[in-house]
């Protein structure tokens, strides 16, 4: 019963072509088969958002797909946003702000930001909360991810 | 945990995604956005041998409206479509209204308007909704099709007419008559948390202020939705006073719901949720009617 | 001239790491030929394994082992206890029961692992699970705690002849007789039930042992490597110096990843002896609700005796403490309750009687709080309880009883977790609970604001606790300091970081020492192979214990920096400064050299050196404290309450703490606010919740409610600081006080919000389900 799937998908702009089980989960594959070990992997029921990455640019929980369903699609992932010594504006605000303690959490909040900053430029603190409550946090208490959220449509802004 | 193996296609069409399901029938399961079927499968709550994905089947993909006022709707929109559907939100403000209180954008994003209701989660905002609405689904296999209204769609606990060769392909949802207003309400622990009690409300007004037509359909109050015709029957003909709404809301909530206790909420506190629920959307759904 | 780091609300430098999907966790450990392990666990609470049947598992294609208890041999045993009860509280009655790598004869709690596989993915291991037969005999589980000592109750270990596994009595003073004088007595029944850590990050571990080299390698989740490297070497007949043990970035700890052993190090450990490969386990969430620890069930019988002032006379209570199936942890969670069931006051007369009792459940170890928010909430609710009986003002009858501000250090006389008597060394509560009511408008909103919103019809209420909190205990913690050749620095200390920010807050402290920026300081820690001395995170007490050994260590490599640089530079050392890596003669800064070059002479590679001398700019030196700081606070809220619905609303929140000298107050407040989210997840969100089976039946991340965005406010954060006279740094720890009051908090506030049903809130975690039925008796007109 494991026969391999074609599956070729684009990856922060890089073609890969793979042949995969079709239970394998997207998470998995962008983790392990691809490497691309910034996507993390808190609950795989769908709640924690931890896996969050961009598919053809909207917010997806990629616990929740199969690698084989991203056949012909575009995934994003934290990796990326920016780099270490050239960080996206919103991770130069989530430092600032202090909003990243053990980091777990963080590159799913990051990719369900991107998109939400996208359409909302200048949120307020309700609409803000309202967009993280599908990802959760145990470390920050979510304050300085909200602070960061501003700071960081305030430099995206500007 | 990770999913037990399955057999998979990916059909492009209905018709071969239908050959699939009189193919393999009971073994199989229809995947659509995944939101509710993949976490069951990653749990091993579901180990179906065969999974059909219906993703790639665009021609279900559409939003349209239909010539009486309504809208049609492709079982496998996806629901953050349907959030930001401009036609939607004319003809179906009640859906228009209630759906950003799915879950979360990235499970609008996958999930389905279609998946949502085949599903048939008691819980769900959208098989309360599409039923106090008077929606209509579309069935469809390889004998033919069918169109069942949402009233008796959802049979039980999970469970619909659907039969195992068959697919929902479309939602028929009809145009607001005149004078009309719905509401919708649900109590969740959490933000979009899945609801202890919910009810959503359709009611019209005939030219005298009187109610002439009422749905209540209650979440998590049941097996299935329930739709309170008793309460509704109180209404009509009534001028919706708060003694009219209060009384409707508590013969709901005593006499036509059967919610069930579990960890987050007893069955009384569930009975007490639905009646003040009821009483609140009722309240909204009438000075909607007014006031459209 | 030099900036001082201490203090300064810094960004983190490893955050850059984080934030870009670099860093490494557990399960990001990839090595050719790893293999995957899964666990069966039992499906039973309480339950006599019969028999198991591997053998069709192990002829799974890519099944490479399967192993139960039997095929252990030797190996199997049980799990040595990580703290033993405190030898210095008398008559102490203590029956050690540890966990076992795998059930050998009988299930003692759900998800007790039965076996493990070992094959080519984690999806196939998975699915050898179900190939595995096993027979289990259903018995009775043991799950209520008083029912659990009833004479007649199955007997979670067959060897005992009840389910006590612990009695101990401690009193300071007489309260028989205090009880005598009082002109008030208040008796309650409070009970508190289990929560879980909740990290986002489930455990793993990935176990090499190399057979060329010898070498055994543990990636682990663990907030302990230390202990856990020297306890696997011992366990398998290694040297400490075969095995190295690192915690990567962690996703978070809260207390359970620092209990030892869990089945699941000794398995992959053994397993990988066996199998000379790599291999790897990582839990899975519903897992972590099955096999990782919890925290919080008691039930306390508590009486408060106080005069008609509302001065407290005495505290009195008899209290069972739920350990679950085992108990290696010791006593540290109830010694825990008892040493803050009197809180931050003044009160002469206490008598605490414990027992603990072994259930069908999950084993109980630290969680964030660890026992302290239970002797919090008892004391909160019975001052509340007596301040209404009384009419006394909820803030002017815990101002009547404070330990004044002259009294530190201030003994107790009972024993703690750190097995010496209770002293706290320092505080002023009256200070923060005044800060915390100015904060939040206390006097303002119970004379003008409540009484309108009343008028109003709307129920919102007011609640306002205080707390104390032991931190920054022993034993000790050590760290390495070096000067580079190139000037920048590199530190090691033993302690693991699950996101506390230590690479920063620790490089502040060791910045103020040499003169060099914290970005200029490679800090490592929780890898044994680097440092190899110490016990872990836990406690509240990086920021004291080895935030002052690195200290320690960074004063020690000044002072050799400053002694080869005096010969160096031809100046006396009281004239040198240490100020942008380097060291200069004060006032003529071209007289200077950089560390750098300093680190290189201090290492030649040819010559003679003087005897005594030691190679390069490095020191090691460790800490540990006579006994542990108190921190304390106070937290303030206000909230709104739908009495038809339950459903609540936090208006404001407010917290004042004083955590001593804090090294970094950015981070300090993260701190507080993720205690604050835990707590309210405490207070009316989570709870774990068993059937009489031993079933748990919220073991999702879909039941078992962790607060989001949503539900946590913003959170207004004050400061006290009354420095630790304790350590050189002034510090106390600060990781748990954000959570530790909450539960009492909210209790308070949600009574003030429905004051017109005049409820009584004895229980923690609460519910809208269990407001509902608290208000169900008491419907209003």
């Amino acid at each position: 019963m494991s026969d391999q799937f074609p599956v070729t998908v684009t990856v922060n702009g890089t073609q890969y072509e793979r042949a995969v089980e079709p239970r394998l989960l997207l998470s998995d594959f962008l983790r392990h088969d691809l490497g691309l070990t910034g996507t993390h992997v808190g609950c795989e029921h769908g709640v924690c958002g931890a896996c969050t990455v961009l598919f053809d640019g909207e917010p997806v929980r990629s616990c929740l797909m199969f690698a084989v369903q991203a056949d012909g699609h575009e995934i994003l992932t934290v990796e990326e946003l920016g780099t270490m010594d050239n960080l996206h504006p919103l991770q130069e605000a989530f430092r600032e702000a202090h909003a990243v303690q053990c980091g777990f959490c963080t590159p799913g909040f990051l990719m369900t930001l991107v998109p939400f900053l996208e359409e909302n430029p200048n949120p307020t603190e309700e609409e803000i909360r309202e967009a993280l409550s599908g990802n959760l946090c145990r470390c920050t208490g979510y304050q300085h991810i909200v602070d960061a959220v501003k700071l960081a449509a305030e430099k995206m802004g500007a | 945990m990770k999913p037990s193996p399955f057999k998979y296609y990916a059909p492009t069409t209905v018709e071969e995604a239908l050959a699939r399901l009189a193919e393999y029938g009971y073994d199989a399961k229809v995947l659509a956005g995944g939101q509710s079927l993949i976490p069951m499968l990653n749990f091993r709550l579901a180990q179906p041998s065969v999974l059909v994905d219906l993703n790639n089947v665009s021609e279900l993909f559409y939003i349209r409206p239909d010539e009486n006022g309504g809208l049609l709707l492709g079982a496998m929109t996806r629901q953050s479509q349907v959030e930001h559907d401009t036609l939607v939100a004319e003809r179906a403000p009640l859906v228009h209204e209630v759906i950003p209180q799915i879950a979360y954008p990235s499970i609008r994003n996958r999930g389905t308007f279609g998946g949502s209701l085949a599903h048939a989660d008691p819980s769900a905002e959208l098989v309360a909704v599409n039923m106090a609405l008077n929606g209509r689904f579309r069935l469809r296999s390889q004998a033919g099709e069918r169109w069942v209204p949402a009233d008796e769609f959802f049979v039980g606990l999970f469970t619909t007419v659907l039969e195992p060769d068959e697919l929902l392909v479309e939602v028929a949802l009809p145009a607001m008559p005149p004078r009309s207003g719905g509401a919708f309400l649900q109590i969740t622990r959490r933000h979009h948390d899945f609801c202890i009690a919910g009810v959503a409300v359709l009611v019209t007004l005939d030219g005298k202020g009187q109610c002439e037509q009422a749905r209540l359909v209650f979440l998590s109050a049941g097996d299935g939705p329930v739709d309170a015709r008793q309460a509704a029957e109180m209404l009509r003909g009534q001028t919706p006073t708060p003694e009219a709404i209060r009384a409707a809301a508590e013969k709901a909530a005593d006499d036509e719901i059967d919610p069930g206790s579990d960890i987050h909420a007893s069955a009384e506190y569930r009975r007490h949720l639905a009646q003040v629920l009821a009483r609140r959307t009722l309240t909204q759904a009438f000075e909607r009617a007014r006031g459209g | 001239m030099t900036e001082k780091y201490v203090g300064q609300r810094m960004t983190r430098t490893e955050d850059p790491r984080l934030l870009t999907g670099q860093a490494l966790f557990v399960d990001d450990v990839e090595i050719p030929g790893m293999l995957h392990a899964a666990f069966l666990r039992s499906d039973y609470a309480h339950a006599r394994l019969r028999s198991i049947d591997v053998s069709a598992a192990r002829n799974r294609p890519g099944v490479v082992a399967v192993y139960t208890a039997e095929d252990m041999e030797d190996a199997w045993k049980p799990c040595p206890p990580l703290v033993i009860p405190p030898p210095t509280v008398k008559g102490v009655l203590f029956h050690a029961r540890t966990q076992v790598p795998l059930v050998k004869d009988k299930v003692r709690l759900l998800g007790e692992p039965l076996a493990v596989v070992i094959a080519e993915s984690r999806y196939i291991a998975e699915d050898a699970l179900e190939d595995i037969v096993v027979d289990l005999e259903p018995l009775e589980a043991v799950v209520d705690l008083e029912k659990a000592l009833e004479p007649g109750a199955p007997l979670v270990h067959d060897d005992l002849d009840s389910n006590l596994a612990a009695h101990l009595i401690q009193k300071k003073g007489d309260y028989a007789a205090a009880r005598e004088k009082a002109d008030v007595v208040i008796k309650r029944r409070i009970v508190i039930d289990r929560c879980a850590a909740g990290a986002m990050e489930n455990r793993g571990i990935v176990a090499y042992w190399d057979e060329k080299s010898q070498q055994l390698t543990i990636w682990d989740t663990t907030q302990a490597p230390i202990p856990i490297r020297n306890g696997l070497a011992g366990m398998f007949g290694l040297s400490s110096h075969q095995v190295r043990v690192i915690a990567p970035f962690v996703g978070g700890g809260f207390g359970p990843k620092v209990m030892m052993f869990y089945p699941e190090e000794v398995l992959l450990t053994w397993a990988t002896l066996q199998l000379g490969r790599p291999i790897k386990w990582i839990e899975d969430r519903r897992e972590n609700f099955l096999a990782t620890t919890q925290e919080r069930g008691q039930v306390h019988d508590a009486e408060i005796a106080l005069t008609s002032d509302g001065r407290i006379l005495g505290v009195s209570h008899t209290f069972i403490h739920d350990t679950g199936a085992y108990d290696p942890y010791g006593l540290t969670i109830p010694l825990n309750t008892q040493s803050h069931a009197m809180s931050a006051y003044d009160v002469p007369n206490y008598y605490s009687e414990l027992k603990v009792a072994f259930t069908n459940k999950m084993i109980v170890t630290p969680v964030r709080g660890a026992g302290r928010p239970q002797g919090i909430f008892l004391m909160e609710r019975l001052l509340d309880v007596a301040a209404k009986e009384l009419g006394i003002d909820r803030v002017e009858i815990r101002k009547r009883n404070f330990i004044p501000p002259d009294a530190f250090p201030y003994n107790h006389e009972i024993i703690d977790q750190a097995f010496a008597a209770l002293v706290f060394d320092s505080g002023n509560y009256l200070a923060g609970l005044e800060k915390a009511a100015a904060m939040i408008g206390y006097d303002q909103f119970i004379k003008e604001e409540q009484p309108r919103l009343r008028a109003e019809g709307r129920h919102v209420g007011i609640g306002i606790v205080s707390f104390v909190e032991t931190t920054g205990v022993g034993p000790y913690e050590g760290a390495r300091i070096t000067v580079e050749t190139d000037g920048k620095i590199s530190a090691a200390t033993g302690v693991g970081t699950q996101g506390q920010g230590h690479f920063t807050s620790f490089a502040q402290v060791i910045a103020d020492q040499l003169g060099v920026s914290p970005r200029d300081i490679r800090l490592v820690t929780g890898d044994t192979s680097e440092f190899h001395w110490g016990t872990g995170t836990f406690a509240s007490r990086g920021s004291v214990v080895a935030a002052n050994a690195i200290h320690a260590a960074a004063k020690a490599v000044r002072t050799k920096i400053l002694k080869l640089a005096s010969k160096v530079l031809e100046a006396p050392e009281e004239e040198l400064e240490l100020v942008d890596n380097q060291v200069r003669v004060a006032d003529i800064p071209h007289q200077s050299i950089s560390l750098g070059e300093l680190a290189v002479m201090a290492n030649p590679l040819r010559g003679a050196v003087e005897p005594g001398t030691e190679p390069g700019l490095e020191a090691t030196a460790y800490y540990g404290p006579q006994y542990g700081a108190t921190a304390s606070g106070s937290h303030a809220m206000i909230i709104e309450v739908d009495p038809e619905t339950m459903m609540v609303e936090i208006k404001r929140y407010v917290t004042v703490e004083d955590c001593g000298t804090m090294l970094n107050p950015l981070i300090v407040e993260g701190q507080v606010h993720g205690g604050v989210a835990l707590g309210i997840g405490n207070s009316y969100y989570e709870q774990l919740i068993y059937d009489e089976n031993g079933q748990l039946l919220n073991a999702s991340l879909a039941d078992y409610l962790i607060p989001t965005a949503s539900e946590v406010p913003r959170i207004e954060v004050g400061h006290e600081e009354t420095r630790s006279p304790l350590n050189e740094l002034g510090s106390k720890g600060a990781g748990e006080a954000g959570c530790i009051p909450v539960p009492a908090l909210f209790a308070q506030a949600l009574e003030d919000a429905l004051a017109d049903y005049d409820i009584e809130i004895l229980e923690a975690p609460m519910s809208p389900n269990k407001l509902f039925a608290l208000l169900q008796g008491k419907e209003k007109e």
